[in-house]
């Protein structure tokens, strides 16, 4: 474990931007958003970013592949180049173990070589939660705030910052800031640990009913009655497919350029009507359908698929900005039959 | 970087045009240089597009026995399939795959007796299977095949099925179209209803594909006559993008269809939510 006072955090910072991409949090008009740093640039201490992290790994919008048509001949252009390294600072618990998920899905066989370059090519520091908030329940998923995963863990203790690196990667991003970092005792750490766990055990969000959700079979949770009410106030906007950092539903489309014709992926949201429409019909024709897959996604089939892992982390987003106070500890606490 | 980009397409290119039925068309595809593009067991699926349209799947049709080309029956009732009808031979295309489990022609239908149900374009995924078992006959029992549609016009593959199906050793066609009409002397009715008076083996493996209605109905009166749920596979069509299981469109409960599909024996489907 090594540390450095917070005051010299912008010459950390300095040092590793002049290695690789670096990008860390800062206050923008629309909340806390990571930035790519520049000399001088203040890391946001909010709790979390507005949107999530997985743009580094699964951008908004991503090409493909080109086309260039000429008659009747095509010719594909794969433009795919290796990513420059980057390092992302202050990536909180939640959405570190985000990538976990994502991992789940784009690295398992056939593995997505988009997403496996930038997972490469990235390393990441987290940051322990001093000021966990009450929209807050990764524990619900086992997911630890006072101690983050990542290739380097970071706390704030006092006027110090502690890094701990977790792999060789985490070492190396490390090493490029050597001469700024003075060895630390890991005592000051825990006593940080212990305090960020007293805040957690105080969060209003505990029990979401998970485990009732699992102790009943697939076609009786989606069965439940409790769907035929749940969903009414969704206005199908998609605002929490954006900001959760486990959705990873794309569509992919094209667009004509002078030169040519670009494929290129984007997200995409099974709260749109025409996210399984086919030219004979819609397989989920109404909101309560498409309302009910999102969930059911992340409660009951991805953990079916993935060791009883969960598709959500608890960061909280959906409960902040869907315009309905809808949200997935709603509709886990229902399915579950809590509420 | 890894050169294995499943997103990434091949290139095919269009040798032979076939025109079925006034709404379906059958596209033969070559690698560029000539040969098959990839290889693939009955069922399968593959994404072919026109770079500017847009991109589809759709089963292939010939069966993997054929060593020469691939085939795509297509029915025209959208943008890339309506852009797939106006084309003319030597365009080229792109092509990816193939995705999704095929039929089990090796191993669970292997030694049986087999029924084949379609309806209409529902044939186009079964003529795989029907003429790898042509190819393999030692390897199965008796073939009943029943395909019907709207009316003679549309039944597709007509011609491959009057001149090289009907003639196959130990194998019996039932024709049927939804309507009276001239120079018609077979059967007229349902494909439901003449499954149930065939008077068929319930002993056989069956293979029903066709439009949903027909497909419930199908069932129901193979039940009816002794069929179980695991003697019945069908395959299924949603949206899809990826192909690979990512894509999140054509996933049904814990299933997705590209690649857990899209072959499912009914036991298996009963078992899932009914969003197909």
């Amino acid at each position: 474990m090594v540390k450095l006072s917070v005051s010299k955090l912008n010459d950390f910072f300095n040092l590793i931007a002049s290695k690789e991409k670096l990008y860390i949090p800062v206050d923008t008009a629309e909340g806390a958003a990571f930035k790519p740093y520049e000399e001088g640039m203040k890391y946001s201490s909010a709790c979390n970013t507005t949107r999530s992290a997985k743009d580094f790994f699964f951008p908004q919008v991503e090409n493909l592949v080109n086309f260039k048509i000429k008659d009747k001949s095509i010719e594909v252009i794969d433009n795919r180049t290796d990513t420059e390294k980057f390092v992302i600072f202050g990536v909180r618990a939640c959405d570190v173990a985000s990538f976990d998920i994502l991992d789940k899905v784009y690295l398992q066989d056939p593995v997505d070589s988009f997403y496996k370059n930038r997972r490469d090519n990235g390393t990441i520091i987290t940051l322990a939660c001093d000021r966990p908030q009450e929209t807050c329940f990764c524990q619900s998923f086992g997911i630890d705030a006072a101690n983050p995963a990542g290739d380097v863990s970071a706390w704030i203790v006092g006027d110090d910052i502690c890094f701990n690196a977790n792999n060789e990667k985490g070492e190396a991003v490390l090493e490029i800031a050597a001469s700024l970092l003075s060895c630390s005792d890991e005592s000051e750490v825990e006593v940080k640990k212990a305090e960020i766990k007293s805040i957690l055990e105080k969060l209003p969000i505990k029990d979401i009913s998970l485990d009732k959700i699992s102790s009943k079979d697939l076609m009786e949770n989606f069965n439940s009655p409790v769907w035929d009410e749940i969903f009414s106030p969704c206005l199908g906007c998609g605002t929490c497919t954006f900001v959760c950092p486990t959705c990873q539903c794309f569509d992919v489309r094209e667009f004509k350029t002078n030169d040519g014709i670009i494929r290129f992926r984007c997200w995409d949201s099974c709260m749109y009507s025409d996210f399984t429409r086919m030219a004979h019909g819609n397989n989920r024709n109404s909101q309560k359908e498409r309302f009910r897959q999102r969930f059911m996604h992340k409660l009951v089939y991805f953990p079916n698929n993935n060791d009883g892992v969960y598709g959500c982390v608890g960061c909280g987003r959906c409960l902040k900005s869907c315009p309905q106070s809808l949200n997935i500890v709603k509709v886990a606490k229902a399915l579950g039959g809590k509420e | 970087m890894n050169n294995n980009e499943t997103l990434i397409p091949l290139l095919g290119v269009v040798t032979d045009i076939r025109t079925e039925t006034p709404d379906v068309k059958t596209f033969r595809v070559n690698a560029v240089g000539g040969g098959k593009v990839f290889e693939h067991i009955p069922g399968q699926c593959a994404f072919l597009s026109i770079p500017g349209v847009g991109e589809a799947l759709f089963s292939i049709t010939s069966s993997p026995t054929n060593k020469e080309f691939m085939e795509f029956s297509i029915k025209r009732c959208g943008c890339v399939t309506t852009w797939l009808h106006e084309m003319e031979v030597g365009q080229m295309v792109t092509i990816r795959g193939p995705y999704g489990n095929g039929f089990p022609v090796d191993t669970e239908l292997k030694g049986k007796d087999l029924l084949f149900i379609a309806g209409g374009i529902g044939l186009a995924p079964v003529r795989s299977v029907i003429n790898y078992v042509r190819a393999h006959r030692e390897d199965y029992g008796h073939i009943d095949i029943v395909y019907g549609s709207r009316s003679k016009e549309d039944l597709v593959f007509y011609d491959e099925i009057v001149n090289e199906w009907i003639g196959e050793k130990d194998c019996d066609v039932h024709l049927t179209i939804d309507r009276e009409q001239d120079n018609w002397d077979g059967h007229v009715g349902f494909v439901p209803n003449y499954v149930k008076e065939l008077g068929l083996r319930n002993t056989s493996t069956a293979v029903l594909c066709g439009p949903p209605i027909m497909i419930k109905f199908t069932l129901a009166g193979l039940k009816e006559i002794g069929f179980k749920d695991e003697q019945v596979y069908t395959t299924l069509e949603l949206r899809m993008k990826c192909g690979v299981g990512k894509c999140g469109r054509c996933n049904v409960g814990d299933k997705f269809v590209c690649k857990d599909g899209p072959v499912f024996r009914f036991d298996q489907l009963d078992k899932m939510p009914s969003e197909y």
